[in-house]
C-alpha cells in the first residue's frame, strides 16, 4: 500500500518518452493531451476523476497503471508508512514511471467488462494469481474469499460468458481484488454499460469493498452524480489539466475555476462579467456588495473578472432592497423547488427557488433577486480569486473531508 | 397486425425457384438419373438400381484415392490452420507496413489456379526451376515427376503457399476485432504472451477459425486444377485425388453410370462432414 504521486506529467501520443526536451514546450503544444500535471493520491482514499470526454482522464489512468508511458514526468509510489520495497529510495519513494504494467501493484477495471471467454468464474478470478506463480492452495483460498465478498460463490463453477454484464463487471473487479499486493484499483467508467437500476447496487458494493479492504480507488467518470456519490475527493480535469482537487462540498461551494463551477451542480454556476468599484462588483449596472478582503484582492487583479454564484444561493430581494432585475424566460416546477431561467441584462441566469417563494407570473415577468455576498465568488481569467481568509478555510475543509466516509 | 393468408408469396418466389432449379436441381437430377442407369447406346438404357453405387464403393482404386484424399486434407488443415494463425499474429496492427503486408499476402489468392500449377511445375523442375535446381545442387535427391513422396510434398507445399494467406487474412480480421481493453486487462493480470494467445486471441478467433477450417476442408477435398497441372495425378497414382479420379472415370473412360454414382457419394460426404463439424463446434461452445 502506498501513495501514488504524479509529478509534472505531460503526455503526447505522438512523442515518445525521452524524445521531448522539457515541460515548457509541452505546456503550449497542441500535441499534448496531458499538460504538466501534478497529483497526489493518498493511500486508501476513494477518488473520482471527473471531466468531459476527451479531457485525458483515461490517458492519466493508463499512465498510472503503466499501459501508457508518459512523455514527460514521473510516477512515484511513496510509502504511506508500513511498506518498504526492496528498491525503495532513501525517503521511501519508488519511481515506477518506466516499470511495465505487470510489475506494478495496480488493478484496472475497464468500461466494458473484460472476462476470459473460455474460463469459468473461478478460473477468471484465479488467473492473475496463476500468472504470478502462486500455489494452488493459496489461490483457492484467496479466490473463495473474494468470491464470498462479491457474492460470486454460487456461480464460481459457471462459465463467465454466460453471466450478465453487471456480473461480468464484478468479475473484472474481482480479478483486481484477488491480488493481495494491489494498492490501487482504477476504474475507467465502469458502469457505462450497466443498467441504471444495477448501477446503484454496484456502486454500493464498491463502497463496501472500499471500507473492507482499504484500497485506493480511483474512479474515472464524466457523470458528476457518480463522482460526487462515490468519492471522498474529486479531481476535476479539463483539456489535460487538473482544475481542482477537493471534496464534493469544496467543489460545490468554492469552485477553483469557472469550468468546475459550470460542470459541477445541476444546473451549473451562473457567471457574469463584472467590474470592481467601491468595494462592490458591478454586474449589468447593479452593485453587488462583496466581503472587504475579497474586494481588496479583486481590485488588484488585472485580468478579466467574472462573478459566479450558484443557482441555489440566489434569493429574491427582501423588502427595502432593490435587488437586481431579472427577466423571466421560463419557470419549471420541480416539486420541491422551482427552476427559473431568465436573463440579467444580456446575461442568461438560472435560479433555484424553494417552493415557499411565490414566483408570480411565468415568462415575461421580472423578478428582483439578491446575490448573497458570502456566496458570491470572483474569478480572474476563469481562476478563483481567493481572499486570504477564504483560502485557509477552503484548504482546511478539503483536507478534513478527505478522510470522512460518505455513503453512495 | 392482422394476418391474412393468400398465395401471392409463391408467385414472388417463383423466379428464384426457377433459377435454383436450373442451376442446381436439374443438373443434380441428371446426375441421379445417370447413376441408376446403364447407358448402352444413344437410345438404349437399362435401369440398374444401386448397382453402380455398389460397384464404386467396392472399387479398390477408389479406396486408395479416398484415403489419399483424407490424408491430404488432414495434412492441409494441420499445416495451414496453425501456420495461418502464426502469420496473422506477425502482421503489424498499425503503421505503414499493414497494407504492404496484406497485399503481398493476398497475391497467391489472386492467381488463377491453373497458373499456380504451372508456376510450381516450372519452379520445381530440376533442370531450370529455381527450387528444383537449388535442391539438387544441395545434394537432395529430388524429382517430383519420378518420386511419389517428392510429388506429394510438392503438391502439399504448393497448396500451403496458395491457401495459407486465406487463413491468415481471416485470422487477421478476427484479431483486429479484439478490443484493446482485453490486452490491457491481460497485462494487468500479469498474463504471459502465451496466456494472452491461449485465453484471449484463440477464443476470440473461434468464429473465423470455424469458417477457415470449413473452407479449407471443402476446397482441399475437391482439389483438382493444381495437381492436374503439376503432376497429372502421377507418378503412378500417387497424387490422384478424388476429383481427378472422378474426371478420369467420367471423361477418360466414359463410365457415366459409376461416375455419376460416385459424384453423389462425393457430394454427400463433403456435405455430411461439414454438417457434422459445424454442429459439433456450434454445440460445444458459447455463442459469441
Amino acid at each position: 500500500m502506498a501513495d501514488i504521486i504524479l509529478r509534472s506529467i505531460s503526455h503526447s501520443y505522438t512523442i515518445s518518452r525521452g524524445a521531448a526536451d522539457s515541460a515548457d514546450s509541452a505546456a503550449d503544444s497542441d500535441e499534448y493531451v496531458i499538460r504538466d500535471l501534478n497529483l497526489h493520491w493518498r493511500d486508501g482514499g476513494a477518488y473520482a476523476l471527473l471531466g468531459p470526454s476527451g479531457c485525458g482522464k483515461t490517458t492519466l489512468l493508463n499512465i498510472m497503471s503503466g499501459l501508457v508511458q508518459p512523455t514527460l514526468g514521473q510516477v512515484v509510489y511513496a510509502d504511506a508508512g508500513a511498506d518498504s520495497g526492496a528498491d525503495a529510495g532513501a525517503d521511501g519513494e519508488r519511481d515506477v514511471t518506466e516499470l511495465p504494467t505487470r510489475q506494478r501493484n495496480i488493478a484496472q477495471v475497464f468500461q466494458f467488462p473484460v472476462i476470459y471467454d473460455t474460463m469459468t468464474v473461478y478460473q477468471n478470478l484465479a488467473f492473475p494469481l496463476r500468472n504470478r506463480g502462486r500455489s494452488k492452495a493459496d489461490i483457492d483460498a484467496r479466490v473463495r474469499e473474494i468470491a464470498g465478498m462479491l457474492d460470486l460463490t454460487e456461480v464460481l463453477g459457471q462459465r463467465a460468458i454466460e453471466l450478465g454484464l453487471d456480473a461480468k463487471q464484478i468479475i473484472s473487479l474481482g480479478r483486481g481484488l484477488v491480488r493481495e499486493d494491489v494498492a490501487a484499483i482504477l476504474f475507467d467508467e465502469p458502469l457505462t454499460v450497466i443498467d441504471p437500476h444495477r448501477k446503484w447496487v454496484l456502486r454500493r458494493k464498491l463502497r463496501e469493498i472500499h471500507r473492507a479492504l482499504k484500497h485506493t480507488l480511483i474512479y474515472v467518470t464524466h457523470d458528476q452524480t457518480e463522482a460526487l456519490t462515490f468519492a471522498d475527493e474529486v479531481v476535476v480535469m479539463h483539456s489535460g489539466e487538473v482544475l481542482q482537487q477537493g471534496s464534493p462540498e469544496a467543489l460545490f461551494i468554492d469552485p477553483a475555476h469557472t469550468y468546475v463551477g459550470y460542470f459541477i451542480g445541476s444546473p451549473g454556476m451562473n457567471f457574469f462579467p463584472c467590474e470592481i468599484a467601491d468595494g462592490a462588483a458591478l454586474v449589468a449596472g447593479h452593485a453587488v456588495p462583496l466581503p472587504a478582503p475579497l474586494a481588496t484582492r479583486a481590485a488588484q487583479c488585472g485580468g478579466a473578472l467574472s462573478l459566479g454564484v450558484r443557482p441555489e444561493h440566489i434569493a429574491l430581494a427582501g423588502p427595502g432592497d432593490d435587488g437586481i432585475e431579472m427577466l423571466v424566460h421560463r419557470v419549471e416546477d420541480h416539486g420541491r423547488m422551482r427552476m427559473v431561467a431568465g436573463a440579467v441584462g444580456e446575461h442568461p441566469i438560472k435560479v433555484k427557488l424553494t417552493e415557499a417563494v411565490e414566483v408570480g407570473a411565468g415568462a415575461g415577468a421580472t423578478l428582483r433577486i439578491a446575490l448573497p455576498p458570502a456566496r458570491v465568488r470572483l474569478y480572474e481569467d476563469d481562476r478563483l480569486i481567493s481572499a486570504a481568509a477564504d483560502l485557509g478555510a477552503a484548504a482546511a475543509e478539503a483536507s478534513t473531508t478527505g478522510a470522512g466516509g460518505r455513503d453512495a | 397486425m392482422r394476418k391474412s393468408t393468400n398465395q401471392w408469396a409463391w408467385l414472388l418466389v417463383t423466379p428464384m425457384l426457377l433459377m435454383v432449379a436450373f442451376s442446381a436441381i436439374v443438373p443434380l437430377m441428371t446426375v441421379v438419373n445417370y447413376s441408376v442407369q446403364d447407358i448402352l447406346g444413344p437410345d438404349t438404357r437399362v435401369f440398374v438400381g444401386f448397382e453402380w453405387f455398389r460397384k464404386v464403393l467396392r472399387d479398390p482404386e477408389l479406396h486408395d484415392a479416398f484415403l489419399r484424399q483424407l490424408l491430404f486434407s488432414g495434412a492441409i488443415l494441420a499445416i495451414e490452420i496453425p501456420f495461418g494463425i502464426a502469420v496473422s499474429l506477425l502482421i503489424p496492427r498499425q503503421g505503414s507496413w499493414v497494407s504492404a503486408s496484406l497485399v503481398v499476402l493476398a497475391l497467391p489468392l489472386l492467381i488463377p489456379w491453373n497458373v499456380v500449377g504451372t508456376i510450381w511445375q516450372i519452379f520445381c523442375r530440376t533442370d531450370i526451376g529455381l527450387a528444383g535446381v537449388v535442391l539438387t545442387g544441395l545434394g537432395v535427391d529430388y524429382n517430383y515427376t519420378v518420386d511419389p513422396l517428392d510429388a506429394w510434398l510438392t503438391v502439399l507445399v504448393m497448396d500451403v503457399w496458395h491457401w495459407t494467406p486465406l487463413v491468415a487474412l481471416l485470422c487477421y480480421a478476427g484479431l483486429r476485432a479484439i478490443p484493446d481493453a482485453y490486452y490491457q486487462a491481460a497485462h494487468i493480470d500479469g498474463a504471459s504472451r502465451w496466456a494472452i494467445f491461449r485465453y484471449i486471441q484463440l477464443p476470440k478467433l473461434r468464429g473465423v477459425l470455424i469458417i477457415a477450417v470449413l473452407l479449407r476442408f471443402m476446397d482441399s477435398f475437391m482439389i483438382y486444377t493444381e495437381p492436374f497441372v503439376l503432376t497429372g495425378g502421377g507418378p503412378g497414382n500417387s497424387t490422384t485425388f478424388l476429383s481427378q479420379f472422378l474426371t478420369r472415370l467420367a471423361v477418360g473412360q466414359f463410365d457415366l453410370g459409376p461416375a455419376a454414382a460416385f459424384s453423389l457419394i462425393y457430394f454427400l460426404f463433403i456435405l455430411l462432414f461439414c454438417y457434422v463439424f459445424y454442429a459439433l463446434v456450434m454445440n460445444s461452445g458459447p455463442e459469441t
